[in-house]
């Protein structure tokens, strides 16, 4: 078997006139986390159906697991693990109803024992008896989770699994997944948090259909070269008007008590800064590392200007 | 290729145990959702008594006006086997036949019934005269009932004048005719043909309703999505979705079976095998109509409106309202393509 999980080629999607994805290649070795970044409509989830086979593109073409994603769809389907955005589990069905229903599909074996240990992963045991329905928002994700996980498939597409989930939760569920990573299976999965975006290993970004960045996610800030000022202090509302205000600075975003100011330019950039120090002098200034938040806050603004 | 294919399902890629995970889910759901289930066994029940209220199949004291254009032995005779039946209440003997039009057109009569001048005299020469019963058949089945009882009436009236000289008269056909005349309803509608009817009815709105909803209830909660990205086919969902609802079909069928047969006296006369064949053709046709609108409708909503386009048709240009031939072409065109129209047929002949 091939070492490229997914391979996929000049995929487009298109609804009635509307380009929704427009030539998306996409590369994933096996075992990788593979982020998938975008601000809301730009097509991860299309995409992400696409990849799985449930839905045809308009043109384009690649593999999935060494199956071909056009003709192959159902072969995809018994190998890889699709978490939707939307809750997708039957509500007036028990947590183990639908476990059991989704391992009948699969047609797995030993049912009841897997069942009874993913039950035991979820912390559920208990409650297998509740109608899925009455679990809150974060449970409800935690339990898609683990039927999207029941028949071990090798790949897994997981769409914003943790939208909604408490901070205790995503940290024992991205532990999970790098389990699964070091055991060789893969991951593409689509998030809007930064902290998660960073413990991926590498992280395609997407806006309006087109794919921006692919890379590993180390280089990114390399890439795109952000530089970036902290301006702390009280108070900072009028700081934050001069900086926006001024050339050479691509963004200017709150982070708690601080501004930080970024651009492209270091040196148009420091020089707005220091306008605003000699301004306000009050205002303490350090310069500071981009972040992931800075750099996709900043690359979303960009996107929009681009494509409007 | 060396090896065939062992059996259909392997043909066609179809997997029993994913057919039978589709079926079990269905059907814990279904019986989760206590309200539907209800509707699903309480509809035919009530429909039926609904029905069963408004079908007397044993009218009585009928008001009936007679007309008598002359008075003999024999009519007299007639008149007082009439007043003694319990069938019809005869209240008004007139010999004019505005005044008998009068009474049946207000209201205050629901039979005409005339006997004609000479009727006697041509009793007699063995001429067949006629009797003439107009009925307001608008309250059909009512109608129909009493107008079978006023030939009973004639021919015990009449049966003890044919003994002696006239007893050559006696043998069939009867010496005299009774012609009826069905007004405002010349399908003459009855019970019998009610009932069975009704089977059709109630296999369409639950059948139809139900299966479009239950699927349409996966699009819009969002877990077909899910389903569609296991290794499922759409074939064995359809299978495994739609089998439960054939035995909800079946316990209607049993239930209406039962009600027709135990509480309105309607006997099964025809063959049993050709109406289970019907009736399963049936359910399955109903079936697959609901699954068309589930692939149309995107919500429950829509699927629920959508069913009542087959309903209605269904109701009024299936022969169970109307009478089909007499319908428009158009109108029969549209009953040929409803699974009701030759439903109905079938199960008519059966009772
Ligand atoms: N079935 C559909 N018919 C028509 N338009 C669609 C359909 N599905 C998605 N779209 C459109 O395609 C675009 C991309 O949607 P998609 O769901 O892929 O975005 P996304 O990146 O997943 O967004 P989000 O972050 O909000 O989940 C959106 O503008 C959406 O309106
Ligand atoms: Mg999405």
């Amino acid at each position: 078997m091939t070492d490229t999980v997914i391979d996929v080629r000049g995929l487009t999607k298109r609804f009635g006139d509307r380009t929704v994805v427009d030539q998306f290649d996409l590369k994933v070795p096996r075992g990788a986390i593979y982020g998938f970044l975008g601000p809301n409509g730009s097509g991860k989830t299309t995409t992400i159906r696409m990849v799985c086979g449930l839905l045809k593109p308009e043109s384009g073409e690649g593999e999935v697991l060494g199956f071909d994603v056009l003709k192959e769809s159902l072969k995809i389907k018994e190998r890889v693990g699709y978490m939707t955005q939307k809750f997708s589990l039957y509500e007036d069905l028990s947590i183990r109803e639908n476990l059991e229903f989704i391992s009948r599909l699969y047609g797995l074996d030993r049912r009841a024992e897997r069942v009874d240990q993913a039950l035991a992963d979820l912390g559920l045991s208990e409650r297998q008896a509740q109608l899925a329905g009455k679990l809150s928002g974060g449970w409800k994700q935690r339990l898609a989770l683990a039927a999207c996980m029941i028949h071990e498939p090798e790949l897994l597409l997981l769409d914003e699994p943790t939208a909604g989930v408490d901070p205790k939760a995503r940290r024992d569920f991205w532990d999970a997944i790098r389990r699964y990573s070091a055991q060789g299976v893969t991951t593409l999965v689509s998030t809007h948090y930064m902290d998660e975006a960073v413990q991926c290993d590498s992280i395609a970004y997407i806006a309006y259909g087109k794919k921006l960045i692919d890379s590993p996610t180390a280089e990114i800030p390399k890439q795109i070269g952000l530089y970036g000022w902290s301006i702390a202090g009280r108070p900072l509302m009028r700081a934050q008007e001069m900086l926006e205000a001024s050339p050479g600075v691509d963004l200017v975003a709150r982070f708690g008590a601080e501004i930080h100011a970024c651009g492209k330019d270091p040196a148009a950039l420091e020089r707005a800064v220091g306008a605003v120090k000699a301004a306000e002098p009050h205002v303490d200034i350090t310069p500071i590392e981009a972040g992931f938040e800075e750099i996709f806050i900043y690359l979303m603004s960009g996107a929009m200007d681009n494509f409007q | 290729m060396t090896t065939a294919p062992h059996s259909l399902s392997k043909l066609i890629d179809l997997s029993w145990a994913r057919v039978f995970a589709v079926f079990l889910k269905e059907l814990v759901q279904m019986r989760r959702d206590r309200p539907t289930f209800a509707i699903m066994i309480m509809m035919p029940v009530m429909q039926l008594v609904l029905f069963g209220y408004a079908i007397n199949t044993d009218p009585r004291h009928m008001p009936a006006v007679v007309e008598m254009r002359e008075d003999g032995p024999l009519t007299r005779s007639f008149l007082a086997s009439l007043a003694q039946s319990t069938y019809v209440d005869v209240i008004a003997i007139t010999p004019r036949a505005e005044d008998g039009e009068a009474m049946i057109r207000s209201g205050q009569a629901t039979f005409l019934i005339s006997i004609p001048e000479g009727f006697e005299r041509r009793l007699v020469r063995g001429e067949r005269p006629q009797i003439l019963i107009a009925a307001d058949a608008s309250d059909p089945v009512a109608a129909g009932g009493a107008i079978a009882a006023i030939q009973q009436v004639a021919a015990q009236a009449f049966a003890p004048e044919f003994q002696g000289s006239l007893s050559f008269l006696a043998p069939l056909p009867a010496p005299y005719e009774i012609v009826v005349h069905r007004r405002y309803n010349p399908a003459g509608v009855t019970a019998f043909n009610i009932v069975p009817a009704l089977l059709g009815v109630i296999l369409t709105m639950t059948m139809v309703m139900i299966t479009s909803i239950a699927l349409t209830r996966e699009t819009e909660r969002g877990t077909m999505e899910n389903l569609l990205a296991t290794p499922v086919r759409p074939l064995e969902v359809m299978i495994g979705k739609t089998t439960p609802y054939v035995f909800v079909g079946a316990v209607q069928v049993a239930i209406v079976l039962a009600v027709a047969m135990l509480l309105f006296r309607i006997p099964f006369t025809g063959s049993f095998l050709a109406f289970l064949i019907a009736v399963t053709l049936f359910i399955l046709a109903n079936l697959m109509l609901g699954y068309l609108i589930s692939t149309v409708a995107r919500t429950q909503m829509q699927a629920m409106q959508m069913t009542f386009f087959i309903f209605l048709p269904s109701i009024l240009l299936s022969g169970f309202m109307f009478p089909f031939r007499a319908m428009p072409l158009w109108a029969q065109v549209i009953g040929e393509a409803l699974p009701i129209t030759h439903f109905l047929r079938i199960v008519r002949r059966s009772f």
